[in-house]
């Protein structure tokens, strides 16, 4: 059952919290109002543990630390920041800090982030000092893999997802860039796109280059990924390499563009996307004004269009790949914020749908914390 | 000892002052001075490689400076300035 739903907006931090029953939920905040709040995680390891990315219009980027579920927090020591660049090499410095993520239960303190402009950090004392991977930052192959193709919010390292069963098993992606793999703790990668269409390129087949929106792994069956990518939905069963498209079975006037990709907290099979409008120009909103979560049942063999509840027309919602999770419950319940400053959630695994709150600052991340 | 104006997205560094003192013969000392006093407030300054970050602006005196390595003298005052940003 969500015990917190912490809401990173473009101007605080907010939160929700359900009575037993998940009918009637509070609103608290803002903390840290006007600060921009890209990722709010929990430490699932140590749960009173939080961590925050945060910057502000002015400031430069940081990351914020709770060991009290969020009531007081904690400015890093020394937050994420590339080396100094040597003799002749282009100067690397985070605009933001986007993406967190807790270790490894074999590495209680470790922490990584990733940045924008796409970078990997790692921090070993619960995110009180950070310090750059070296083995991604300075990969040989780094100036192609994150070659500077910018996203309208900039190049973003995101999804850093460590295998629950092996430390070193790491994957992370790029928007723009690709999903990229390491087997030995961040020392060395390769890149992990083979299916994945990049219908934007000239050659829509390259080893990288691809634009992820989100990539998850299943934590009860790790070798179970999906991704949502800006070229369709994708899963891949460990250890094959090549992505099958589960996007193909939605239906044709839908599509399977969007930002987020949520696993069920249990079942490797059940998964939801929020599809978004990808023709022409890209509006990133909801299909017609007609916001719906699809959900699969079979890794993606085929969906169910869930939307009651949700407004019927007019309603032209972004959701953003932070923006959309489940949590725990027998039942489980599902949340999406939205770049309108919405909360909206399920608790019959997206049946129906109920607004939570309104009027928030545009929503970059929903995170649920037990 | 020289004077340091303290914009408001800064105070949470500086107890809520709008002033502090701090010491110098350049701005990078200064900045340096400044960080061990109050911890953490120069990276939200200046970035890693040592550049000032696009929405600060650093002024001595009335003089706006770009480079770390301008002098500083004891009387002079530094205005630290959180430019505008948009909505």
């Amino acid at each position: 059952m969500a015990t917190t739903l912490w809401i990173g907006t473009r101007k605080g931090l907010f939160s929700l919290r359900p009575d037993a029953r998940r009918r009637t939920w509070r609103l608290s905040g803002p903390q840290m109002l006007g600060h921009i709040i890209h990722h709010v995680v929990q430490d699932p390891r140590e749960p009173r543990r939080l961590a925050l990315a945060a910057k502000t219009g002015h400031l430069g980027p940081t990351v914020y630390l709770s060991i009290d579920r969020g009531r007081h927090w904690q400015e890093a020591k020394s937050p994420p920041a590339f080396r100094k660049a040597g003799e002749g090499e282009p100067p690397r410095a985070v605009e933001r800090v986007f993406w967190l993520t807790p270790g490894n239960p074999s590495e209680p303190g470790a922490w990584y982030a990733g940045s924008s402009p796409a970078g990997l950090f790692r921090s070993e004392d619960h995110g009180l000092h950070w310090q750059p991977v070296a083995g991604f930052n300075d990969h040989p192959m780094f100036p192609k893999w994150a070659a500077g193709l910018r996203t309208p919010d900039g190049e973003l390292l995101h999804s850093v997802r460590v295998d629950p069963r092996n430390a070193r098993h790491l994957y992370l992606a790029i928007s723009i860039g690709g999903v990229f793999e390491s087997t030995d703790g961040g020392a060395d990668w390769a890149p992990l796109n083979e299916g994945v269409a990049a219908d934007f390129l000239p050659d829509p087949k390259v080893a990288y280059g691809h634009d992820p929106h989100c990539v998850i792994l299943h934590p009860g069956q790790p070798d179970r990924l999906y991704q949502q990518n800006h070229c369709g939905s994708y899963r891949l069963d460990r250890p094959a390499r090549r992505w099958v498209r589960i996007g193909e079975r939605m239906p044709k006037h839908i599509g399977d563009i969007g930002f987020p990709i949520v696993a069920h907290p249990r079942d490797p099979d059940t998964v939801w996307v929020f599809p978004m409008d990808g023709s022409k120009v890209w509006p990133r909103t909801s299909i017609d004004g007609k916001p719906a979560v699809y959900r699969s049942r079979t890794g993606g063999r085929s969906w169910q269009r869930l939307a009651a509840g949700l407004p019927r027309a007019q309603a032209w919602f972004t959701v953003l790949r932070q923006a959309m999770c489940a949590d725990e419950a027998p039942r489980v319940g599902l949340y999406f914020g939205t770049t309108q400053g919405e909360v909206w959630a399920s608790i019959d695994e997206g049946e129906s749908w109920r607004c939570l709150a309104r009027h928030l600052p545009e929503i970059y991340s929903l995170t649920y914390a037990s | 000892m020289i004077t340091v104006r303290v914009p408001s997205p800064l105070r949470s560094y500086t107890a809520g002052a709008a002033q502090v003192s701090a010491s110098g013969r350049t701005v990078a000392e200064l900045l340096g001075d400044l960080d061990r006093s109050h911890p953490g407030m120069r990276f939200r300054m200046i970035d890693e490689q040592e550049r000032i970050r696009p929405h600060i602006r650093i002024f001595i005196n009335q003089r706006e400076v770009r480079a770390l390595n301008e002098g500083l003298s004891a009387t002079d005052e530094v205005h630290l300035i959180c430019a505008l940003s948009g909505g």
